[in-house]
Protein backbone atom coordinates (compact mmCIF):
# COMPACT_ATOMS: atom_id res chain seq x y z
CA UNK A 1 0.00 0.00 0.00
CA UNK A 2 3.13 2.21 0.43
CA UNK A 3 5.30 2.20 -2.79
CA UNK A 4 4.76 5.66 -4.52
CA UNK A 5 6.86 5.08 -7.57
CA UNK A 6 4.76 5.83 -10.07
CA UNK A 7 3.73 8.91 -9.34
CA UNK A 8 5.89 11.34 -11.15
CA UNK A 9 5.64 14.46 -8.92
CA UNK A 10 4.97 13.84 -5.47
CA UNK A 11 4.74 16.25 -2.70
CA UNK A 12 2.31 17.62 -0.26
CA UNK A 13 -0.79 19.57 -1.58
CA UNK A 14 0.32 22.49 1.14
CA UNK A 15 4.01 22.85 0.11
CA UNK A 16 3.15 25.50 -2.41
CA UNK A 17 2.74 27.46 1.13
CA UNK A 18 6.41 28.73 0.14
CA UNK A 19 6.01 29.79 -3.69
CA UNK A 20 6.66 33.02 -4.15
CA UNK A 21 7.22 35.74 -6.68
CA UNK A 22 7.10 33.43 -9.75
CA UNK A 23 3.13 32.57 -9.15
CA UNK A 24 2.24 36.01 -9.08
CA UNK A 25 3.00 36.62 -12.73
CA UNK A 26 0.75 33.69 -13.54
CA UNK A 27 -1.42 35.24 -10.91
CA UNK A 28 -2.73 38.07 -13.41
CA UNK A 29 -2.97 36.40 -16.21
CA UNK A 30 -6.86 35.46 -17.31
CA UNK A 31 -8.22 32.09 -16.76
CA UNK A 32 -7.50 30.00 -19.93
CA UNK A 33 -8.26 26.16 -20.09
CA UNK A 34 -6.02 24.94 -22.54
CA UNK A 35 -3.12 25.64 -20.35
CA UNK A 36 -1.98 24.48 -16.79
CA UNK A 37 -2.58 27.20 -14.37
CA UNK A 38 -1.53 25.55 -11.29
CA UNK A 39 2.06 24.72 -10.38
CA UNK A 40 2.64 24.58 -6.44
CA UNK A 41 6.14 25.36 -5.87
CA UNK A 42 9.28 26.70 -8.09
CA UNK A 43 10.52 23.05 -7.71
CA UNK A 44 7.47 22.14 -9.47
CA UNK A 45 7.71 24.31 -12.33
CA UNK A 46 11.12 22.86 -12.77
CA UNK A 47 10.18 19.14 -12.49
CA UNK A 48 6.89 19.50 -14.50
CA UNK A 49 6.95 16.81 -17.05
CA UNK A 50 4.15 17.92 -19.21
CA UNK A 51 0.44 18.92 -19.18
CA UNK A 52 -0.35 14.94 -19.70
CA UNK A 53 2.04 13.71 -17.23
CA UNK A 54 1.67 15.56 -13.89
CA UNK A 55 -1.23 13.60 -12.51
CA UNK A 56 -0.87 10.63 -10.09
CA UNK A 57 -2.56 7.86 -12.34
CA UNK A 58 -0.89 8.39 -15.58
CA UNK A 59 -3.22 8.69 -18.58
CA UNK A 60 -6.05 9.59 -16.87
CA UNK A 61 -6.10 13.29 -17.21
CA UNK A 62 -9.38 13.73 -19.05
CA UNK A 63 -12.13 15.26 -16.50
CA UNK A 64 -14.56 12.18 -18.57
CA UNK A 65 -12.26 9.54 -17.13
CA UNK A 66 -11.20 10.72 -14.05
CA UNK A 67 -15.16 11.19 -13.18
CA UNK A 68 -16.14 8.11 -14.64
CA UNK A 69 -15.60 5.71 -11.53
CA UNK A 70 -17.81 8.56 -9.54
CA UNK A 71 -20.47 8.17 -12.60
CA UNK A 72 -20.51 4.79 -12.14
CA UNK A 73 -21.67 4.82 -8.64
CA UNK A 74 -23.59 7.86 -8.45
CA UNK A 75 -26.47 6.48 -11.23
CA UNK A 76 -27.54 3.77 -9.28
CA UNK A 77 -27.12 5.23 -5.61
CA UNK A 78 -29.27 8.41 -7.41
CA UNK A 79 -30.99 5.67 -8.65
CA UNK A 80 -32.33 4.36 -5.76
CA UNK A 81 -32.54 7.62 -3.57
CA UNK A 82 -35.15 8.48 -6.66
CA UNK A 83 -36.88 5.54 -5.78
CA UNK A 84 -36.68 6.04 -2.43
CA UNK A 85 -37.68 9.74 -2.35
CA UNK A 86 -41.00 8.88 -4.61
CA UNK A 87 -41.56 6.43 -1.79
CA UNK A 88 -41.07 8.96 0.91
CA UNK A 89 -44.29 10.90 -0.33
CA UNK A 90 -41.67 13.68 -2.44
CA UNK A 91 -43.25 15.23 -5.19
CA UNK A 92 -41.46 14.50 -8.19
CA UNK A 93 -39.84 18.61 -8.20
CA UNK A 94 -39.03 18.64 -4.62
CA UNK A 95 -37.06 14.81 -5.00
CA UNK A 96 -35.26 16.20 -7.84
CA UNK A 97 -34.44 19.44 -6.00
CA UNK A 98 -33.25 17.81 -3.23
CA UNK A 99 -30.13 16.01 -5.63
CA UNK A 100 -29.78 19.54 -7.42
CA UNK A 101 -29.73 21.75 -4.30
CA UNK A 102 -28.26 19.53 -1.46
CA UNK A 103 -26.42 17.44 -3.67
CA UNK A 104 -25.25 14.72 -0.48
CA UNK A 105 -25.77 11.18 -1.42
CA UNK A 106 -25.92 9.80 2.47
CA UNK A 107 -27.12 12.59 3.71
CA UNK A 108 -29.99 12.70 1.23
CA UNK A 109 -31.13 8.63 1.74
CA UNK A 110 -31.02 9.66 5.57
CA UNK A 111 -33.20 12.54 4.73
CA UNK A 112 -35.65 10.36 2.67
CA UNK A 113 -35.81 8.10 5.33
CA UNK A 114 -36.67 11.06 7.79
CA UNK A 115 -38.90 12.65 5.72
CA UNK A 116 -40.87 9.02 5.31
CA UNK A 117 -41.11 8.77 9.16
CA UNK A 118 -42.94 11.98 9.41
CA UNK A 119 -39.91 13.67 11.50
CA UNK A 120 -39.83 17.63 12.11
CA UNK A 121 -38.24 19.70 9.19
CA UNK A 122 -35.61 21.07 11.65
CA UNK A 123 -34.58 18.19 13.04
CA UNK A 124 -34.01 16.80 9.43
CA UNK A 125 -32.42 19.79 8.84
CA UNK A 126 -30.08 19.36 11.91
CA UNK A 127 -28.94 15.48 10.91
CA UNK A 128 -27.82 16.56 7.61
CA UNK A 129 -25.56 19.51 8.97
CA UNK A 130 -24.03 17.12 11.79
CA UNK A 131 -23.84 14.38 8.75
CA UNK A 132 -22.39 16.65 6.00
CA UNK A 133 -19.86 18.67 8.44
CA UNK A 134 -16.79 16.30 7.21
CA UNK A 135 -17.14 18.41 4.29
CA UNK A 136 -15.89 21.19 6.19
CA UNK A 137 -12.26 19.65 6.67
CA UNK A 138 -12.16 18.50 2.79
CA UNK A 139 -12.95 22.06 1.62
CA UNK A 140 -9.92 22.87 4.67
CA UNK A 141 -8.08 20.42 3.20
CA UNK A 142 -8.51 20.91 -0.70
CA UNK A 143 -8.35 25.33 0.05
CA UNK A 144 -4.36 25.39 -0.41
CA UNK A 145 -4.07 24.70 -3.80
CA UNK A 146 -6.84 26.59 -5.23
CA UNK A 147 -5.37 30.07 -4.30
CA UNK A 148 -5.83 31.64 -7.61
CA UNK A 149 -9.72 30.63 -7.75
CA UNK A 150 -11.75 33.48 -8.17
CA UNK A 151 -14.30 33.76 -5.44
CA UNK A 152 -17.11 32.76 -6.88
CA UNK A 153 -15.45 29.71 -9.14
CA UNK A 154 -14.62 28.70 -5.34
CA UNK A 155 -18.12 28.69 -4.53
CA UNK A 156 -19.37 26.55 -7.59
CA UNK A 157 -16.85 24.14 -7.20
CA UNK A 158 -17.21 23.75 -3.31
CA UNK A 159 -20.97 23.69 -3.91
CA UNK A 160 -20.80 20.19 -5.58
CA UNK A 161 -18.10 19.10 -3.16
CA UNK A 162 -18.90 16.01 -1.91
CA UNK A 163 -17.47 12.51 -0.66
CA UNK A 164 -16.33 11.41 -3.91
CA UNK A 165 -15.35 14.58 -5.76
CA UNK A 166 -13.03 15.32 -3.12
CA UNK A 167 -11.98 11.96 -2.98
CA UNK A 168 -10.83 12.90 -6.82
CA UNK A 169 -9.83 15.97 -6.54
CA UNK A 170 -7.49 15.17 -3.20
CA UNK A 171 -5.69 12.79 -5.37
CA UNK A 172 -5.37 15.33 -8.73
CA UNK A 173 -4.38 18.27 -6.26
CA UNK A 174 -1.54 16.13 -4.46
CA UNK A 175 -0.41 14.98 -7.89
CA UNK A 176 -0.13 18.66 -9.20
CA UNK A 177 -2.77 19.10 -11.40
CA UNK A 178 -5.57 20.93 -10.09
CA UNK A 179 -6.44 22.85 -13.69
CA UNK A 180 -9.60 25.11 -12.77
CA UNK A 181 -11.70 23.60 -15.84
CA UNK A 182 -11.08 19.88 -15.11
CA UNK A 183 -11.77 20.35 -11.67
CA UNK A 184 -15.15 21.91 -12.71
CA UNK A 185 -16.02 19.90 -14.95
CA UNK A 186 -14.88 16.99 -13.21
CA UNK A 187 -17.74 18.05 -9.97
CA UNK A 188 -20.85 19.11 -13.09
CA UNK A 189 -20.24 15.45 -14.41
CA UNK A 190 -20.46 14.00 -11.26
CA UNK A 191 -23.53 16.14 -10.29
CA UNK A 192 -25.26 15.64 -13.65
CA UNK A 193 -25.09 11.35 -13.33
CA UNK A 194 -26.37 12.26 -9.22
CA UNK A 195 -29.71 14.57 -10.93
CA UNK A 196 -29.59 11.85 -13.35
CA UNK A 197 -29.68 8.76 -11.95
CA UNK A 198 -32.58 10.61 -9.41
CA UNK A 199 -34.70 11.38 -11.91
CA UNK A 200 -34.41 7.89 -13.14
CA UNK A 201 -35.17 6.55 -9.99
CA UNK A 202 -38.15 9.06 -9.28
CA UNK A 203 -39.77 7.45 -12.62
CA UNK A 204 -39.24 3.89 -12.07
CA UNK A 205 -40.26 4.29 -8.46
CA UNK A 206 -43.86 2.64 -9.53
CA UNK A 207 -41.23 -0.43 -11.33
CA UNK A 208 -39.32 -1.12 -8.89
CA UNK A 209 -38.82 -2.87 -5.86
CA UNK A 210 -35.42 -4.02 -5.66
CA UNK A 211 -32.67 -1.18 -5.65
CA UNK A 212 -29.18 -3.05 -5.80
CA UNK A 213 -28.30 -3.78 -9.13
CA UNK A 214 -25.51 -6.80 -8.88
CA UNK A 215 -21.80 -5.04 -8.21
CA UNK A 216 -22.59 -1.85 -8.64
CA UNK A 217 -23.14 -0.75 -5.12
CA UNK A 218 -19.61 -1.77 -4.71
CA UNK A 219 -18.10 1.23 -7.49
CA UNK A 220 -17.64 3.58 -4.88
CA UNK A 221 -15.98 1.92 -1.79
CA UNK A 222 -13.55 0.40 -4.40
CA UNK A 223 -13.04 4.11 -5.52
CA UNK A 224 -12.58 4.82 -2.24
CA UNK A 225 -9.68 1.77 -1.41
CA UNK A 226 -8.01 3.37 -5.10
CA UNK A 227 -7.60 6.90 -3.60
CA UNK A 228 -6.73 6.11 -0.57
CA UNK A 229 -4.09 3.54 -2.18
CA UNK A 230 -3.09 6.92 -4.00
CA UNK A 231 -3.09 9.49 -1.74
CA UNK A 232 -0.80 7.09 0.66
CA UNK A 233 2.16 8.62 -0.74
CA UNK A 234 4.55 8.39 2.35
CA UNK A 235 4.75 6.37 5.30
CA UNK A 236 3.06 8.71 7.67
CA UNK A 237 0.09 9.12 6.01
CA UNK A 238 -0.37 5.23 5.38
CA UNK A 239 0.03 5.23 9.78
CA UNK A 240 -2.25 8.14 9.75
CA UNK A 241 -4.82 5.86 7.20
CA UNK A 242 -4.65 3.02 9.49
CA UNK A 243 -5.64 4.80 12.75
CA UNK A 244 -7.99 6.79 11.40
CA UNK A 245 -9.59 3.84 9.45
CA UNK A 246 -9.56 2.14 13.10
CA UNK A 247 -10.48 4.97 15.62
CA UNK A 248 -13.75 4.96 12.89
CA UNK A 249 -14.78 1.63 13.56
CA UNK A 250 -14.23 1.90 17.27
CA UNK A 251 -16.13 5.32 17.84
CA UNK A 252 -19.09 3.30 15.35
CA UNK A 253 -19.46 0.09 17.78
CA UNK A 254 -19.25 2.51 20.73
CA UNK A 255 -22.50 3.87 19.09
CA UNK A 256 -20.88 7.12 17.76
CA UNK A 257 -22.83 6.78 14.44
CA UNK A 258 -23.28 10.19 13.56
CA UNK A 259 -19.96 12.00 14.47
CA UNK A 260 -17.47 8.41 14.12
CA UNK A 261 -16.15 10.26 10.83
CA UNK A 262 -15.38 13.65 11.74
CA UNK A 263 -14.11 12.94 15.08
CA UNK A 264 -11.80 10.20 13.66
CA UNK A 265 -10.28 12.53 11.19
CA UNK A 266 -9.53 15.24 13.51
CA UNK A 267 -7.70 12.49 15.73
CA UNK A 268 -5.86 11.25 12.48
CA UNK A 269 -4.71 14.29 11.33
CA UNK A 270 -3.07 15.72 14.79
CA UNK A 271 -2.07 12.12 15.39
CA UNK A 272 -0.04 12.60 12.18
CA UNK A 273 1.42 15.96 13.15
CA UNK A 274 2.37 14.73 16.13
CA UNK A 275 4.02 11.13 14.98
CA UNK A 276 6.37 13.56 12.38
CA UNK A 277 8.59 13.97 15.75
CA UNK A 278 8.67 11.11 17.21
CA UNK A 279 8.82 8.39 13.58
CA UNK A 280 11.91 10.48 12.29
CA UNK A 281 13.32 10.94 15.35
CA UNK A 282 13.00 7.07 15.66
CA UNK B 1 -45.78 17.04 5.03
CA UNK B 2 -46.37 18.64 2.52
CA UNK B 3 -45.08 20.02 -0.13
CA UNK B 4 -44.04 23.63 0.62
CA UNK B 5 -42.59 22.33 3.89
CA UNK B 6 -40.86 20.04 2.31
CA UNK B 7 -39.32 22.71 0.22
CA UNK B 8 -38.81 24.90 3.27
CA UNK B 9 -36.86 21.68 4.94
CA UNK B 10 -34.72 21.83 1.30
CA UNK B 11 -33.40 24.97 1.75
CA UNK B 12 -32.48 24.84 5.13
CA UNK B 13 -30.35 21.59 4.06
CA UNK B 14 -28.80 23.01 1.38
CA UNK B 15 -27.70 25.86 3.67
CA UNK B 16 -25.92 23.77 6.32
CA UNK B 17 -24.29 21.72 3.99
CA UNK B 18 -23.82 23.98 1.34
CA UNK B 19 -21.68 26.73 3.69
CA UNK B 20 -19.21 24.09 5.43
CA UNK B 21 -18.14 23.08 2.05
CA UNK B 22 -17.59 26.58 0.80
CA UNK B 23 -16.44 28.80 3.76
CA UNK B 24 -12.69 26.91 4.13
CA UNK B 25 -12.24 27.17 0.13
CA UNK B 26 -12.28 31.48 0.40
CA UNK B 27 -11.77 32.17 4.06
CA UNK B 28 -8.37 29.75 3.58
CA UNK B 29 -7.19 29.66 0.05
CA UNK B 30 -5.97 33.40 -0.07
CA UNK B 31 -4.16 32.88 3.15
CA UNK B 32 -0.01 32.03 4.45
CA UNK B 33 -1.15 29.30 6.61
CA UNK B 34 1.01 28.62 9.81
CA UNK B 35 3.03 25.68 8.72
CA UNK B 36 1.79 23.28 11.23
CA UNK B 37 -1.87 23.90 10.12
CA UNK B 38 -0.90 23.12 6.64
CA UNK B 39 0.73 20.13 7.64
CA UNK B 40 -2.19 19.36 9.79
CA UNK B 41 -4.52 19.41 6.63
CA UNK B 42 -2.06 17.36 4.64
CA UNK B 43 -3.26 14.34 6.95
CA UNK B 44 -7.14 15.07 6.11
CA UNK B 45 -7.40 13.28 2.82
CA UNK B 46 -5.96 10.27 3.83
CA UNK B 47 -7.66 10.24 7.45
CA UNK B 48 -11.03 11.04 5.96
CA UNK B 49 -10.74 8.68 3.22
CA UNK B 50 -9.84 6.11 5.44
CA UNK B 51 -12.41 7.02 8.35
CA UNK B 52 -15.08 6.56 5.85
CA UNK B 53 -13.78 3.27 4.32
CA UNK B 54 -12.80 1.26 6.48
CA UNK B 55 -16.61 1.17 8.58
CA UNK B 56 -18.02 0.68 4.96
CA UNK B 57 -15.96 -2.25 4.30
CA UNK B 58 -15.68 -3.90 8.40
CA UNK B 59 -19.50 -3.34 8.91
CA UNK B 60 -23.00 -4.09 8.47
CA UNK B 61 -25.95 -2.77 9.93
CA UNK B 62 -23.18 -1.46 12.22
CA UNK B 63 -21.98 -4.32 13.35
CA UNK B 64 -18.34 -5.75 12.55
CA UNK B 65 -18.72 -8.93 10.32
CA UNK B 66 -15.75 -10.43 8.92
CA UNK B 67 -17.43 -13.74 7.73
CA UNK B 68 -18.09 -14.46 4.35
CA UNK B 69 -20.92 -12.81 4.19
CA UNK B 70 -19.37 -9.92 4.26
CA UNK B 71 -18.22 -9.74 0.41
CA UNK B 72 -17.36 -6.04 0.65
CA UNK B 73 -14.42 -6.87 3.27
CA UNK B 74 -13.15 -10.19 1.11
CA UNK B 75 -13.68 -8.33 -2.00
CA UNK B 76 -11.44 -5.20 -0.73
CA UNK B 77 -8.26 -7.79 -0.28
CA UNK B 78 -7.80 -8.33 -3.99
CA UNK B 79 -9.64 -4.26 -5.10
CA UNK B 80 -6.55 -3.31 -2.62
CA UNK B 81 -3.85 -5.42 -4.38
CA UNK B 82 -4.96 -4.43 -7.81
CA UNK B 83 -5.21 -0.85 -6.77
CA UNK B 84 -1.51 -0.47 -5.54
CA UNK B 85 -0.33 -2.80 -8.32
CA UNK B 86 -1.84 -0.48 -10.72
CA UNK B 87 -2.32 2.75 -9.19
CA UNK B 88 -5.57 3.07 -11.66
CA UNK B 89 -8.86 4.10 -10.42
CA UNK B 90 -10.65 2.93 -13.20
CA UNK B 91 -8.99 -0.72 -13.28
CA UNK B 92 -9.69 -0.78 -9.37
CA UNK B 93 -13.31 -0.06 -9.85
CA UNK B 94 -13.82 -2.23 -12.57
CA UNK B 95 -12.24 -5.48 -10.42
CA UNK B 96 -14.42 -4.43 -7.36
CA UNK B 97 -17.49 -4.47 -8.46
CA UNK B 98 -16.77 -7.52 -10.78
CA UNK B 99 -15.60 -9.24 -7.33
CA UNK B 100 -18.53 -8.68 -5.96
CA UNK B 101 -20.80 -9.54 -8.62
CA UNK B 102 -18.65 -12.89 -8.60
CA UNK B 103 -19.32 -13.37 -4.98
CA UNK B 104 -22.86 -12.96 -5.20
CA UNK B 105 -23.38 -15.85 -7.85
CA UNK B 106 -22.44 -18.27 -5.06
Amino acid sequence: MVTQSALPTRHRMNDHSTKTDELSELEQKPLNCDRSLTAFTRDDIEKDPGPDKHNAHGTESGALKQASPIIIGYLPIGFAYGVLADKAGLSLVNALLMSVIVFAGSAQLIAVGLFASGAAPMSIIATTFVVNLRHLLMSAALAPAMRRWRKREMTLFGFELTDETFAVHSARFAAGDSKKCVSLQINLLAHASWVGGSLLGIIASELISDVRPVGLDYALPAMFIALLVLQCTRPGLVRVAIFSGIVSVALQQLGVTDWNVILATLLGATFGVMGEKTWTRN
Amino acid sequence: MDQKLIFMTLVGMTLVTAIPRILPLVALSSRNLPPLLGRWLGYIPAAVLSAMLLPALLTQDDRIRLDFDNLFFWCAIPTLIVAWRTRSIFGTVITGMMMVALGRLY
